[in-house]
This record gives C-alpha cells, sequence and structure tokens, in this order.
C-alpha cells in the first residue's frame, strides 16, 4: 500500500509541485496550508511521513513538529524541514523540536525524493 | 494532475499574483499603521515566498532581487529597521520591479533591479543608527542532496556507527540508512546489540544498537558520510579504508525486523483535500495562462458532483421507461421525471456558475494602490473606501472589469474631486473619498463608483454636445441625459480607443467596454456634492434566464433581467399604421415609445388579433416591444454569432431551443437607442422603414 505524506506549506504552488512529486513517486499525498492544518489532518490520518515549511502563519513549523512530537501516533515518524534559512540556528532549533531533517529551497524533484527515500528508506 | 499539463512555472505564477496582492496590500496598510507587527509579518511572509517558490521554479533572478528586500524585512520584523513613507514607496517599486521579472523577465532591465536594491540600501542605511549596512548579498544556499560523482575505482571501508539515543525519537531510521549504504555497493552488515539492558531497565524508544557495515563501493567517503546527513553531529561514526584491515570473518547478515516494527507504524490513509481544487478553465486565446486558472470551493466542486449523480440516475430512470416494453407510457410518471431533472438542471446551472464565481474584492485591492500612487501624482489627497468586496462575479468579468474601473477612477480623481484648497474653501474636508461599491441586485451585479467631488459640469458638458453636432442648439433636454452624453462616443476628445492611457477621455470606451460584457453604465451628479457611476453587470455570461417571444414563424429571447413589464396592445394604438403616428404607451404614468418587432425584423405574415408589449429597461430607459405572443421563461445557453454577423447590433447571441429552432438574443441597449433615435426622427417626419426595414440592424 502507497505511503502517505503530508506537506504542509502556506505557498501552493510549493505544496504542488512537492505533492505531484511524490504522487508521481508513487505516494499518496495530504496537503495542508499552515501548521495549524497540518496538526488537524495529521490527527485526522495516519501518516508516514512530514514535510513542513517553517516559516508559515497559525503555526510555524517548529511549534508543529515539537505538537507532532507529543502525539503518540507521530513520535517516530520522520519530519522533515522546507527551509530557505540554510543558517544553523534554524535548523538546530528545528532539530530541538524533533525533525528527522531538512530540505534546503530551492531543490529539484529528484533530490526531494532522494530525501524522501532516505528517511523512509 | 491536469495542472501539470501546461507549463509548472504557471502554478507559481498564479500564486505569484496572490502573494503581490498579500504583499502590496501589506504595505499600504502600513502607510497608516507603521507599527502593526501581523501586517510586518505578512509583508515578510509574501516577501519569503516569492522568493523561495520562485526559485523553485526556476525564476532566479527574481529569488535574488526578493532575498535582498526580504532581507530588509527580516529586519524590519525584528525591529531593526523603521518603516518609514521611504521604504514603503522604494518596496513598493520593488514590487513592481519583481512582476516584470516574473511576467516579462526578458525585457527586465538589470540596471533598474540594482538601482532599486541601492534606494532600498540608502533607504535602510540612512535609517540605521551610524549607517550600518548589512545588506551583503547572499548566494543561494546549495542544496542538500549531491548529484552522483564521476564514477571512481571501488573501495573497501569498515563503517562503524552508533546512532543517538534519541534517533526514533527524531524520526530517523536505521534501517533506511543501512539500505542506503548497502545500495552504493555491496557489503555485509554485523549488529553489535550488546549495549541492549534487561527488559528491567529497557527504554523501548532509545537506541541502544551499534552496527559495523563492510562495505565495498566506488562512491566516495563523503556520501556515505552523507547517509548520516541529518544527524551526523550526534551519531558516532568512523570510516576506515579496507585495505588495511584484515576482513573480520564472523560478520553476519543483519537482522531487521525489530527496528522496521518502529519506524513504520503508521497505516496509510486516503484523504480528501479540503483546499480548494484547481479547475482549469478554457478561456481567450490572449489571455494570459495565469488567468485561466479559477480555485473553486471544495464544497463547490462536492455539491457538483453530487448533482452529476443525480442527473445520472434521473437519466437511468428516463431510459428505463423508455424501454418498459409497455406501449403507453404513464404520462404522469413522464412528467414526474421531467419536473426532476428540471430542478436538476436548475441547480447543477447554478452550481457550475458558482465554480466561475470569485469575490470582486481582489479586482477592488488593486484600485488601493492606484489612487495611492495617482493621488501623489495630482497632488491630491484621496482616500479609497471599499464595499461589498465579498459580492461574488464571474471571474472573466472580473478581469475585464479592470481597466473600466481604472478609467473610472482615474477620472473622478483628476475631474471630480478637488484639490484639498478648493476643498476647504468649499467647506470640505481636505481629503477626498472615493467610493467604490459592490452589490447583488436580482441577476445582476452592481458597481458603482462614487465620489465626493464637484460633480459633472453640466453647463460645459451641453457647450460641448453643441460643439460636436450632439445636441441642437437651444434643445431641452434633462440633467440626467443630458449627464449621459459624456459616453457618446463623440464626445470624446480621444484620438485612440485602445488604452487607458488618456485621462478624462474615452468614457465611451467605459461605456463599451461595460456593453460587451451585456452590461449597462449610468452617471448621476448633483453639483457640488459628487458624482456617481453605476455599472449594471449580468452574474454570468454563459447562461441567462430569458422570456422566449414569437413573432410570426421567428422566435426570439429577452433577458429576464431587462424585463420590466408585459402588457396587451390596445387596438388603438395598434390600429395607429406603423411607422407612422405616435407609438407610445402610457405605462405607470410615463409615456413609453415602443416597436413593432415585426416590422423592425421584416417578419412575414400578418400579425395575431391580440398582440402583446414587452416593457424592457435598461437603467431608467424603457421602451415596448410588440410581439404576437409570449411563450415563457426559457434557460438560455448564449451562442455567439459568427464572425460574419459581427456588425449586426440588433442581437447579442442565439440559443438553441428544445426542438432544435435557432432563437436570436434581442440586445435590448441597441433597441432602446434605436428607437429613442427613431422617435426623434420620426418628428422631422423621417422613416427609416419606408423601404426595407432590417437595414439599420446590419451597421
Amino acid at each position: 500500500m502507497a505511503k502517505t505524506i503530508m506537506t504542509v506549506d502556506d505557498s501552493s504552488s510549493v505544496r504542488q509541485m512537492v505533492g505531484m512529486t511524490l504522487k508521481g513517486a508513487g505516494f499518496t499525498v495530504v496537503e495542508a496550508v499552515d501548521g495549524a492544518d497540518g496538526l488537524a489532518k495529521a490527527k485526522a490520518s495516519a501518516l508516514d511521513m512530514i514535510i513542513t515549511d517553517l516559516n508559515m502563519p497559525n503555526m510555524d513549523g517548529i511549534a508543529l513538529i515539537t505538537a507532532l512530537r507529543a502525539l503518540p501516533n507521530y513520535k517516530f515518524t520522520p519530519i522533515v524541514m522546507l527551509t530557505t534559512e540554510s543558517q544553523a540556528t534554524r535548523k538546530q532549533e528545528g532539530k530541538t523540536a524533533g525533525a528527522t531533517g531538512w530540505i534546503v529551497k530551492p531543490f529539484k524533484p529528484e533530490q526531494l525524493l532522494e530525501v524522501v527515500k532516505k528517511v523512509l528508506g | 494532475m491536469n495542472i501539470l499539463a501546461g507549463d509548472p512555472a504557471d502554478i507559481f505564477r498564479q500564486e505569484a499574483d496572490e502573494l503581490f496582492v498579500q504583499l502590496e496590500t501589506a504595505l499600504l496598510d502600513l502607510e497608516t499603521s507603521p507599527g502593526d507587527k501581523e501586517t510586518i509579518a505578512s509583508a515578510f511572509r509574501a516577501l519569503h515566498t516569492i522568493k523561495g517558490s520562485g526559485a523553485m521554479f526556476g525564476f532566479d533572478a527574481l529569488a535574488r532581487f526578493t532575498h535582498r528586500v526580504e532581507s530588509v524585512f527580516d529586519r524590519v520584523r525584528n525591529g531593526e529597521v523603521p518603516v518609514t513613507p521611504a521604504l514603503i514607496g522604494v518596496t513598493l517599486t520593488a514590487r513592481d520591479h519583481m512582476r516584470q521579472l516574473i511576467d516579462a523577465p526578458g525585457r527586465v532591465v538589470p540596471e533598474v533591479g540594482a538601482a532599486i536594491l541601492h534606494d532600498l540600501d540608502q533607504v535602510v542605511s540612512g535609517q540605521v543608527d551610524g549607517g550600518v549596512r548589512r545588506l551583503a548579498a547572499v548566494a543561494a544556499p546549495a542544496p542538500v542532496a549531491l548529484p552522483p560523482p564521476p564514477p571512481e575505482p571501488v573501495h573497501g571501508y569498515r563503517i562503524d556507527f552508533a546512532l543517538p539515543a534519541n534517533a526514533f525519537l527524531l524520526g530517523s531510521n536505521p534501517v533506511a540508512m543501512i539500505r542506503e549504504m548497502l545500495e552504493m555497493g555491496s557489503g555485509q552488515v554485523r549488529c553489535d546489540a550488546s549495549d541492549v539492558p534487561g527488559v528491567d531497565g529497557l527504554d523501548p524508544e532509545r537506541c541502544y544498537l551499534r552496527w559495523e557495515i563492510m562495505l565495498h563501493t566506488d562512491q566516495p567517503v563523503e556520501a556515505i558520510e552523507d547517509v548520516f546527513l541529518f544527524i551526523r553531529n550526534e551519531t558516532q561514526l568512523t570510516i576506515e579504508p579496507l585495505a588495511e584491515l584484515a576482513v573480520t570473518p564472523e560478520v553476519t547478515p543483519l537482522p531487521v525486523e525489530p527496528e522496521s516494527e518502529a519506524v513504520e507504524m503508521a497505516v496509510p490513509a486516503v484523504m480528501v483535500p479540503e483546499e480548494p481544487t484547481v479547475v482549469p478553465v478554457t478561456a481567450g486565446a490572449n489571455r494570459s495562462a495565469s488567468d485561466s486558472v479559477i480555485k473553486v470551493n471544495s464544497d463547490r466542486v462536492n455539491s457538483l458532483m453530487n448533482q452529476v449523480g443525480e442527473l445520472v440516475i434521473v437519466q437511468s430512470r428516463l431510459k428505463q421507461m423508455a424501454h418498459s416494453g409497455q406501449d403507453e407510457l404513464s404520462l404522469v410518471a413522464l412528467r414526474a421525471v421531467v419536473e426532476e431533472m428540471g430542478r436538476l438542471v436548475t441547480e447543477l446551472r447554478e452550481t457550475t456558475k458558482g465554480i466561475r464565481m470569485v469575490p470582486i474584492g481582489s479586482l477592488f485591492s488593486r484600485f488601493r494602490r492606484v489612487v495611492r500612487d495617482l493621488s501623489r501624482e495630482l497632488g491630491k489627497q484621496v482616500r479609497l473606501e471599499t464595499k461589498g468586496e465579498e459580492t461574488e462575479l464571474d471571474k472573466t468579468m472580473v478581469e475585464s472589469l479592470n481597466d473600466p474601473l481604472v478609467h473610472l477612477i482615474r477620472n473622478a480623481m483628476d475631474h471630480g474631486i478637488e484639490s484639498a484648497g478648493l476643498r476647504r474653501s468649499a467647506g470640505k474636508p481636505e481629503e477626498g473619498v472615493l467610493l467604490l461599491t459592490a452589490t447583488h441586485v436580482g441577476g445582476q451585479v452592481l458597481i458603482t463608483v462614487d465620489d465626493d467631488g464637484k460633480g459633472l459640469n453640466l453647463a460645459r458638458i451641453r457647450t460641448k454636445a453643441e460643439e460636436r453636432g450632439l445636441l441642437a442648439p437651444g434643445v431641452e433636454i434633462a440633467d440626467g441625459e443630458l449627464a449621459q452624453l459624456i459616453f457618446h462616443p463623440g464626445f470624446s476628445t480621444a484620438q485612440s480607443v485602445t488604452g487607458i492611457s488618456g485621462r478624462g477621455v474615452g468614457m465611451d470606451v467605459v461605456k463599451r467596454s461595460i456593453e460587451a460584457l451585456r452590461g449597462s453604465v449610468d452617471v448621476t451628479s448633483q453639483p457640488g456634492v459628487g458624482c456617481r457611476v453605476t455599472l449594471r453587470l449580468p452574474l454570468t455570461l454563459a447562461i441567462i434566464d430569458g422570456l422566449l417571444l414569437k413573432v410570426g414563424e421567428e422566435r426570439y429571447i429577452v433577458p429576464l433581467s431587462n424585463i420590466d413589464a408585459i402588457v396587451e396592445l390596445a387596438e388603438a394604438e395598434r390600429d395607429a399604421p406603423s411607422g407612422e403616428g405616435n407609438h407610445f404607451l402610457f405605462i405607470r404614468d410615463e409615456l413609453v415609445p415602443f416597436l413593432h418587432l415585426r416590422d423592425l425584423f421584416a417578419v412575414p405574415g400578418a400579425p395575431p388579433e391580440h398582440e402583446k408589449v414587452v416593457i424592457v429597461v435598461v437603467g431608467k430607459r424603457r421602451i415596448g416591444l410588440v410581439v404576437d405572443q409570449i411563450l415563457g421563461d426559457h434557460q438560455t445557453v448564449i451562442k455567439s454569432l459568427s464572425r460574419l454577423h459581427a456588425d449586426v447590433r440588433s442581437f447579442s447571441g442565439a440559443t438553441i431551443l428544445g426542438d432544435g429552432r435557432v432563437a436570436l438574443i434581442l440586445e435590448i441597449d441597441h433597441l432602446i437607442e434605436f428607437g429613442q433615435q427613431r422617435e426623434e426622427r420620426m418628428r422631422n417626419l423621417l422613416d427609416p422603414f419606408g423601404k426595407g426595414g432590417h437595414e439599420f440592424h446590419v451597421r
């Protein structure tokens, strides 16, 4: 059965790009527009992986990761953050919150799939 | 997935449109409340996304440029740089430049961008204490995943690693890592589980394991390190070239199952996204691709699906009835199905129309910038107010309304609203107000442009109209009608009919573009108080409610929204020979001229004993149309006439009736105009229908 990945981003074009790339690779994709939406959708479904932007209205990516890690179902689920901020501080914040890894924007679809493969196995 | 069919960059272009509106709105809001944190954050987020998403879709120049502006707003967000009018001004210019970088990157002059950034630097350094300039260009960060390096000779490595104790809690999957390493070549894995405590002391969420991998690969060491990319610092990792080591014989394959249970616990589920669905809509060929995509609320798509589902059921019921084998169909049952189908089709029509509907607010918000820039240019203080932003209108219509409205706004600001000095001496507040409203009235949308300026100069309009021969000198005319003359093609001094570049000219262009949308335009004015232009528009362009009329063997449609009344034609009035005498009816104490469609369209045959007069109205103008019979209401799917008939102004289109006949849709505005012209000509005893009564409508 296809694995389900949620993409959380307030940019609809990034969501679509990520969504189409993942769908093209055979994954089921859930889209969320911000952290709060992502958290609600995570609770409502069983996700295998989450790809989230950091800078978003209504709960940013770091807060989402923290909230997800507090849920029993998402304790071990891979969460990858999308970031344009290449600074180590932002990455470290994300990691402290429980992020599995990160992808620095801009990235190409192949690079995204490579990371997904890396964390999903 | 059909959005993929086009240029992927269009996805971004469409989003960018929205982001530019968000940015501009935020910047304009900051002019009045420069300290608002939420607004600053909104501007920053828009810039951030334009940069990030732009780079993703290959708009590198845009990303580089926006990055610089974003950096400034990052500092604004952190309170390091204050929001000033200068900053807002230069950022608005930057926004326009970004827009160009998307719309026409080929025509962008790099120096322009550099100049804007220079200005931005100046503004920032002028504002920051000590003139600190920290706006160094930052190169785009390198992507994480590396391209495969050129082939290399195979080396052997011994890889020894222990993940951090919290590895599982970070979502890391050691199995995936091992698999990734093994895929680089071939190798053997050994797991060291000696640190795993007894059941009593076991923390099941902790990682106690250590692995040793003997790997033969043509990949460099960096590629192996890359496997641990996300937790490189926390992982104890040693990689040694194998040649220096003796191969240990007791290496055994790794039992991977227990760990994979812990990591792969989630069950995939299918979810219906609650996001607006993107539905591509065919639009005019000259429209840019981003305009042809509409965001639709998924509720609307869902009800569309439901209605189509119901329609399919009704259709199968009908089919069953048709093949039931009974010779005589129960008429009652058939009628029930027809009724059901009628209801469904109406619902379906409404829902489908709804899909093309967008709130007019998106259009209104564009004008804030127009008003801001223009008030600076004209040196007048003008505030834009809007009402009814939520009013929904056909998407294509919203796009087509932009230019006419810009034109009306420019006119109102240039000629209507007075300078601060004049306003003060007239006892008005120095700041003029321009009000845009939108409301639904019946099947129409009413858009008004109000200004509180000096109103139309009727005396000057009269002089000009007389000069141009639109009005005979000395003729008495109501003020209201005199005002409408500004929309007359002959009134305008514009040489070109294309753009909106000319100011205060070309109101006929506005009128024509509104009429092309099957709408009408009207102006009222009060000297010293202000001027109001009212646009009336149909909700949508594709389907209208019409009234089906019969004249001889011909069928005509009048849009229901134009119908004012239907009366019987009294014998005395009918007997007046057509083309002569007074063609007027008294309707509600008002004299309404009427036209015999039979004569007008040269329909053969004699009129029936009882004729009907359909009173149609556009704005305040009314006219009666004499027909043989009213056949009833009709859901009219508008088909445009072929190019051969492009000159025919009496008909706005045609439709196909249930029995396959074609009915022409009457262009009411033109008929009213014609009726009035005829009225005037009749005064001069001229009869245009003496011969060849159909000449008039093929201009």
